[in-house]
């Protein structure tokens, strides 16, 4: 490398590195020190005095909140399930149809986003009313699958677009089934979709407020919802830190977990992404 | 009974003709190859084969049976792709264990032929290498042993040597025919390079435009081609326009508007009057310096137009008097040999009467 490649390195990665120091890890940081501060009389926090840990010990005395968090957790897996279930066979005929319609359907597909996310919600709010199903955990579910949806297509399309055709004659070629073909090809071969598909659903999906509020009940309460109650509501910053930090940790460990078994299964698979 | 047969196979695309009324019989254990150029409806034939297509008109069969209607996966024959078509996310054994696990082979019996299959084709020490790590060759030579594990009736390939460097190919040539000989399956062989399908071929099939143009062996097909499309396309060939003026037991005298009177022996099967081409390979023509004594039937003086040296051949283009260009190759046997003649030297070249051949034009 020249001195001058050099120099432009730094000059591309300096604008965006700088950015994400100030913007992303900075604020991090605050979330993990006021976790171990204690919360000011009326929001915020109190002046420090020493960290303390009281805010992660009420956390995992009271149940409720193991119970919110593996409730969570459930709903971020059904969510992801049924997006699979749906967005697989979808991306896939995407990928089958003629080049031209590709760019349409995929068009077709990110559509929604031009309108409001709340819009779309209320939406929801009309067409589930009558149904009986508003403020109940299905409808939740259906809210949660509606919006990330396009976040598992897209993924799943990039991936089985880029399939050679080749090897599903070879296979047919040398003997297997069209069910065996699938299974044998296609899906080992879309695994990296299927696993960034997940990721970009599962990840948000335990964050989010806005559905589980809006289309849930009472008891629908999760972990977003608790976070957001703690910084605008309860005024507890220090707890409502506590849980942000508790969520990175395990979403980081699944992705670790995930990431590690993708390595394992789709050794193969990395010669097509 | 052949092993397998085409009885005249039609296919259409559109308005286009891609197979035109082809009949073709490949006996068991041949090494037998389609060669045109591309666009000659070869590959078209060889998806018909495998189940991947299927014919407007006429039919398939193997061993008397015909194959309408039978999908490929049910058909006994394998197929290697052009772009070998490995499973990415397979190993070596895993790709070479696919077929046998497909026909139901038990455990014990497929690492047993697995290991013998990567031995036959030299890869032992790649058993657990993904495609990706491998070369060019070696991938070529596990997409053949995928396709003969499981030891189908025929092995059709598709132009299997195309993606690889010139002095590979030359190798994986060599490798071709030991293992079909070795393993006796008959190879069904697409190519539209003319070396390779003379250097491997038992018998070769040359198509144009969804035709064959002739049906014959390696040897037949350069020494006696059938017409001028077939001459022209297998190896170099100087064609000059002729006309038969006289028909004798012993041979037809030509004449040509550059060559003046020629002979041609043993006689070809024309009529007098006919018109075509005279085609003389360039190494039956000899060259010799002015002066040089050279018992030959055909005698002309001429220049040389330009030598083309390659190494163990040299190919000179000489201008004859009449302006006609005759190309003739000699063999760089003997150092002194290469480049004995330069541009612009004058030479006298010839032929013997058994040289050539006469291409009548079909009416």
């Amino acid at each position: 490398m020249t001195k001058a490649e050099r120099a432009m390195r730094w000059f591309v990665t300096l604008p965006p590195a700088a950015f994400l120091l100030v913007f992303f890890l900075a604020p991090a940081l605050i979330v993990v020190v006021a976790s171990f501060r204690e919360p000011g009389e009326f929001g915020g926090l109190a002046p420090f005095t020493q960290p303390t840990v009281e805010a992660y010990a009420f956390l995992l005395g009271d149940l409720v909140y193991a119970e919110i968090f593996a409730r969570s957790f459930f709903v971020a897996t059904l969510t992801t399930l049924i997006c699979l279930a749906l967005a697989y066979p979808l991306a896939w005929l995407i990928a089958q149809s003629p080049k031209k319609r590709r760019d349409l359907l995929v068009l077709l597909v990110i559509l929604p986003f031009a309108s409001n996310f709340l819009v779309r919600i209320y939406a929801w709010i009309i067409l589930l009313g009558p149904l009986n199903l508003l403020y109940t955990p299905i409808a939740v579910v259906l809210g949660m699958v509606y919006v990330h949806l396009p976040f598992m297509i897209l993924p799943l399309y990039a991936n089985l677009e880029k399939h050679d055709a080749a090897l599903l004659e070879a296979a047919q070629d040398l003997g297997a089934s069209a069910w065996t073909r699938f299974w044998r090809v296609t899906f080992p071969l879309s695994l990296p979709g299927i696993f960034s598909g997940s990721a970009l659903v599962f990840i948000p999906v335990l964050g989010m407020f806005a559905v589980p509020e809006l289309l849930g009940g009472t008891g629908d309460i999760l972990i977003g919802n608790l976070i957001k109650e703690q910084f605008l509501d309860n005024r507890d910053w220090p707890l409502g830190s506590a849980l942000s930090i508790l969520l990175t940790v395990l979403v980081l460990a699944l992705a670790g977990v995930a990431a590690w078994a993708a390595r394992r299964g789709i050794k193969g698979a990395e010669a097509l992404t | 009974m052949a092993l397998l047969e085409l009885r005249n196979i039609t296919r259409r695309f559109g308005a286009l003709e891609a197979v035109k009324d082809v009949s073709l019989a490949i006996e068991a254990g041949e090494f037998f190859t389609l060669l045109g150029p591309s666009g000659c409806g070869k590959t078209t034939i060889l998806r018909m084969i495998a189940g991947f297509d299927a014919p407007d008109a006429g039919d398939i069969l193997l061993d008397g049976a015909s194959l309408s209607g039978v999908p490929p996966e049910k058909r006994p024959l394998h197929t290697v792709f052009q772009s070998y078509a490995l499973f990415p996310h397979m190993t070596v054994a895993g790709n070479l264990a696919f077929p046998l696990e497909m026909a139901g082979v038990g455990r014990a019996e497929i690492a047993r032929r697995v290991g013998e299959m990567l031995a036959l084709v030299h890869l032992e020490d790649k058993a657990d290498r993904y495609p990706h790590e491998l070369s060019g060759g070696q991938k070529q030579r596990v997409a053949l042993a995928r396709g003969l594990i499981n030891r189908p009736r025929l092995l059709l390939l598709d132009e299997p040597l195309g993606a690889l460097d010139a002095k590979l190919r030359l190798e994986m040539q060599g490798d071709l025919i030991r293992l079909q000989r070795e393993v006796g399956i008959t190879f069904v062989f697409v190519t539209h390079a003319q070396q390779e399908a003379l250097a491997l071929s038992h018998r070769i099939a040359v198509m144009r435009a969804g035709r064959i143009e002739q049906c014959a062996t390696p040897d037949v097909l350069y020494t006696q081609p059938a017409n001028r499309f077939v001459a022209d396309f297998i190896g170099r060939i100087n064609l000059i326009e002729a006309e038969v003026i006289a028909l004798t037991p012993e041979g037809a005298r030509l004449r040509s508007a550059t060559l003046g009177e020629l002979l041609v022996a043993p006689p070809p099967a024309c009529a007098l009057g006919d018109r075509g081409a005279f085609a003389l390979r360039p190494e039956r023509v000899c060259i010799a310096a002015p002066g040089e004594s050279v018992e030959l039937d055909q005698r002309y003086a001429g220049r040389i137009r330009s030598a083309l040296y390659v190494g163990e051949t040299t190919l000179y283009q000489i201008a004859l008097e009449s302006g006609q260009i005759i190309e003739a190759l000699e063999a760089n046997t003997s150092p002194g040999r290469a480049r004995r003649y330069e541009a612009g030297d004058p030479v006298i070249i010839g032929w013997a009467k058994e040289a050539g051949v006469f291409l009548h034009d079909e009416s």
